[in-house]
């Protein structure tokens, strides 16, 4: 069973490449009971290989491993598992069919002469989510029938099924709603207090200030800090990770006349999920709509773009009323839609950049529109996507140049109307100004933007207004650079009041 | 953030139970529809003055479940695992063969055949694993190339029945108690052994693993190689056993025996209406047995009705899409309800 007992790992001077190219350069790590760490840095710092050497997945060219101060080197998982260490993997690792203990104890079922002891395996299931304080859950649930964060829960358990007294974490909110992250701070919480190290890898700012105690910041797989986390401003870090000053975080926002007419109009609209909604965007506009998770927003862009389509009131696109009713008649009219599940929704994962590139304007656009002779690659240069060429499949990139190619896929049948759902969720600093960058030209070149992001920081960064949703229902709009205070109040129905 | 909170619902809470008829599994549709099936089959028999579930009627009903049953009780093994066995058919044929040549008559051969018809099945069984997990062909298409070696096997040797089964083992096909044969218990013990393997042991949770995720399966140390061909062995395992069973009947081996049944797209047929997702990881004996006995009711009540055979096979294509869609509708929907949470 899982002790009190803090354990201590201490990575040193770590190196590994792979083909010759080096991915970590000299690495030095703590970990320390009772403590969480969180390793920050940009896509390709080595931040999931630093974590795959703690797993013993990768065996490190150099440098050493202690644990408790004696040193160890991992052959394989099995090794890392049976000194105490454990990771959870970005994606679930669980099978939705079986029960709860059954997926604790994948691979490790405990037998009784010829049979699996199920009796033992659901107590110590059982012994393990109490411990955690989540008696909620029974070990002979079926995973399907758990919510997102209970999954995530079980996920946790499986780590600590093997012992485990150090706890690594790959992006642990990346499939989390928004108000399932504050039940994993909690759960990551207690898993501090009964002693266990935690590595936490995220890209999100405000997770690691929240959670962390200390910060670790890696660049091109070297070292460059490891500091307390109340020594450390979230400018200090943006500047570590990214080696230079990004000064001022977003682009400048919209000048009065840079605005134009009212490209896309929803008025009195609703259908089964909002209602009472009235927008306006006009081109050269970025409208961002805020709101807590199930508040509507989604449902909104997806109502815009004809997925789940408005029952009531009127849509104009351009000033002439319009009645989208599916997809393909929003693209025709030249509303896009950049889904919040980029891998889902998104991309043909196995196909190429280039299929993906083309794959709204061959499927919507019919005759000369559609054969006309496209470029590419200047639609891939203008959104900066980094492949290897055109015909690489999408699955091999990075998060942010693959999303990168879902734009370039819309850009290719130049919208007027761009409705961006999460645009930047789950990838790196660099690619996110990249992103930023884009929307706020695209604005420029007369498109009508609207935004939903569940970052505040982003959305009141990037917007220039702010139309904050409540219970499927609009609660209010804010001005440009409103705080983070004002668009909560609204988003959680408190009313303007003294927020605004 | 505090103002988050309010909106935060704990980790732990209780999803609520769906309504009752939404918690029926696969396994209770499969035998509410057998029974309802039982009940109109013999009203429609009954208008004609005849009784469905007299002696006769029992009695076929059994033996066509049984040749199917054990085929299908191995082809659960394959699906479950994620995979699936088309060689099986041929497979039938060849081991009717095989048990009966070796047997030749004699008495004293009885054991030797029944061994060496099941040790060939389980090679074709470990080849057609092997194809799977080591040249990474697809299953359907490494199964498919095995059934082809077969058939091309049985083409060249035989022209027609062959071999000779002696009397006393033709008890194996024949005997009964009371108006049940006593190679259906036989199936079903089978099938008793098969559901204990499946959800009680570790090489089965591996199987269940397997077929529900093979990366999940690899990533928590399942070994899965070794899984897709057990599963596979005991696939051909059972098509063996059935080889015999028929060659018990018939009094010899015969080279078609398996196909002209259709037993590689009837087995598959009949694990799928018994609830076993055709992708695998989640089902099980119990359902493929229901499915089973569905359709040899189906039959049976057919041949009471003296239907014609192209309705036949027109009203079990409609029964077939019928309970596949149903499934998935209640997958579709346990999905949505489980995103809502």
């Amino acid at each position: 069973m899982t002790s009190g007992i803090a354990t201590n790992v201490r990575l040193t001077g770590i190196t590994k490449s792979f083909l010759g190219v080096p991915v970590l350069r000299g690495v030095d790590l703590e970990l320390r009971g009772g403590e969480v760490h969180a390793v920050m840095g940009e896509n390709g710092a080595g931040k999931s290989t630093l974590l795959k050497v703690l797993a013993g997945v990768h065996r490190p060219d150099g440098g050493t491993i202690e644990v408790d101060g004696a040193e160890v080197s991992f052959a394989g998982p099995a090794d890392a598992q049976r000194a105490g260490i454990a990771i959870i993997h970005q994606e679930f690792t669980l099978l939705p069919h079986r029960s709860v203990a059954e997926n604790v104890y994948l691979g490790r079922e405990p037998v009784r002469g010829m049979q699996v002891d199920r009796r033992r395996m659901v107590a110590d299931t059982r012994e393990l989510l109490d411990w955690l304080g989540e008696d909620g859950i029974d070990p002979t649930d079926a995973v399907s029938s758990l919510s997102v964060a209970q999954r995530q829960v079980v996920e946790i358990v499986k780590a600590l099924s093997t012992d485990a007294r150090v706890l690594g974490m790959d992006e642990p909110t990346a499939a989390l709603a928004d108000h399932e992250v504050e039940l994993l701070y909690d759960l990551v919480r207690r898993l501090r207090e009964r002693g266990i190290a935690i590595l936490y890898v995220s890209h999100r700012m405000r997770e690691v200030f929240d959670l962390s105690d200390r910060i670790t910041v890696l660049k091109d797989g070297r070292f460059v800090t490891c500091a307390p986390t109340g020594e450390l401003t979230s400018e200090d870090l943006v500047r570590h990770m990214v080696g230079r000053d990004l000064g001022e975080y977003y682009p400048d926002r919209a000048a009065p006349d840079d605005l134009g007419p009212v490209r896309l109009a929803v008025r009195g609209a609703g259908n089964d999920r909002v209602r009472d909604l009235n927008i306006e965007v006009r081109a050269g506009e970025i409208v961002g709509l805020a709101g807590l998770q199930g508040s509507g927003r989604s449902a909104v862009a997806r109502a815009v773009f004809g997925v789940e389509p408005f029952t009531r009131g009127v849509v104009e696109v351009d000033g002439v009323a319009q009645r989208v009713t599916r997809p393909r008649t929003a693209v025709r009219l030249g509303i896009a839609l950049v889904t919040e599940d980029r891998k889902g929704d998104g991309l043909a994962l196995r196909q190429s950049v280039r299929d993906n590139t083309l794959l709204v304007r061959r499927a919507a656009l019919s005759g000369a529109r559609s054969r006309a002779k496209s470029d590419v690659k200047a639609l891939l240069d203008m959104v900066t996507v980094v492949a290897r060429g055109e015909h690489q499949e999408v699955r091999f990139l990075s998060g942010g140049n693959q999303q990168k190619v879902v734009l370039a896929k819309w850009l290719a049948v130049e919208p007027k109307v761009l409705v961006v759902d999460e645009p930047t969720r789950g990838i790196d600093v660099g690619a996110k100004r990249a992103v930023h960058e884009l929307l706020r030209d695209l604005a420029k070149r007369g498109v009508a933007v609207l935004m939903i992001s569940s970052e505040l920081p982003e959305l009141i960064g990037m917007s220039d207004r702010i139309l904050v949703m409540h219970d499927g229902a609009p609660a209010g709009e804010l001005p440009a650079g409103a705080s983070e205070g004002a668009v909560m109040a609204l988003a959680t129905g408190h009313g303007v009041g003294d927020a605004a | 953030m505090s103002a988050l909170e309010e909106n935060t619902v704990p980790v732990t809470r209780k999803v609520t139970r769906p309504a009752f008829h939404r918690r029926l599994t696969p396994v209770a549709i499969v035998y509410i529809a057998l029974a309802a099936l039982l009940v109109v089959g013999s009203v429609l028999v009954g208008l004609r003055g005849e009784v469905l579930l007299d002696q006769a009627g029992i009695l076929n009903i059994f033996t066509r479940a049984t040749a199917l049953g054990l085929v299908a009780i191995g082809q659960t093994m394959a699906i479950l695992t994620g995979s699936l066995d088309l060689s099986v058919a041929y497979l039938v044929g060849l081991t009717s063969l095989i048990a009966a040549e070796t047997m030749g008559g004699r008495d004293g051969m009885i054991v030797p055949g029944v061994l060496l018809a099941l040790v060939v099945a389980a090679g074709v069984g470990l080849v057609n694993g092997l194809v799977i997990t080591v040249l990474k062909a697809n299953a359907f298409i490494a199964t498919l190339g095995v059934a082809l070696i077969l058939r091309g096997y049985l083409e060249d040797t035989y022209t027609g029945p062959a071999g000779d089964v002696p009397r006393g083992f033709q008890h194996l096909g024949y005997d009964r108690i009371g108006p049940v044969p006593v190679a259906a218990l036989l199936m079903l013990a089978v099938a008793a052994l098969s559901w204990w393997y499946l959800s009680r042991t570790r090489p089965g949770y591996h199987m269940y693993a397997v077929g529900g995720d093979i990366e999940v399966a690899r990533l928590s140390v399942v070994p899965t190689r070794r899984t897709i061909v057990t599963a596979h062995v005991l696939c051909s395992v059972a098509a063996g056993l059935t080889g015999i069973y028929l060659a018990s009947r018939l009094g010899s081996g015969a080279p078609y025996v398996g196909t002209d049944a259709g037993y590689d797209l009837e087995s598959i047929a009949a694990v799928v209406l018994g609830g076993t997702l055709l992708a695998g990881g989640r089902g099980g004996v119990v359902g493929t047995i229901g499915g089973v006995f569905i359709l040899a009711t189906l039959d049976t009540i057919f041949d009471d009705l003296e239907v014609d055979p192209f309705f036949k096979d027109v009203v079990r294509g409609v029964v077939l899409v019928t309970a596949v869609a149903l499934y998935a509708r209640r997958m579709t929907a346990n999905r949505a309800r489980g995103r809502l949470t």
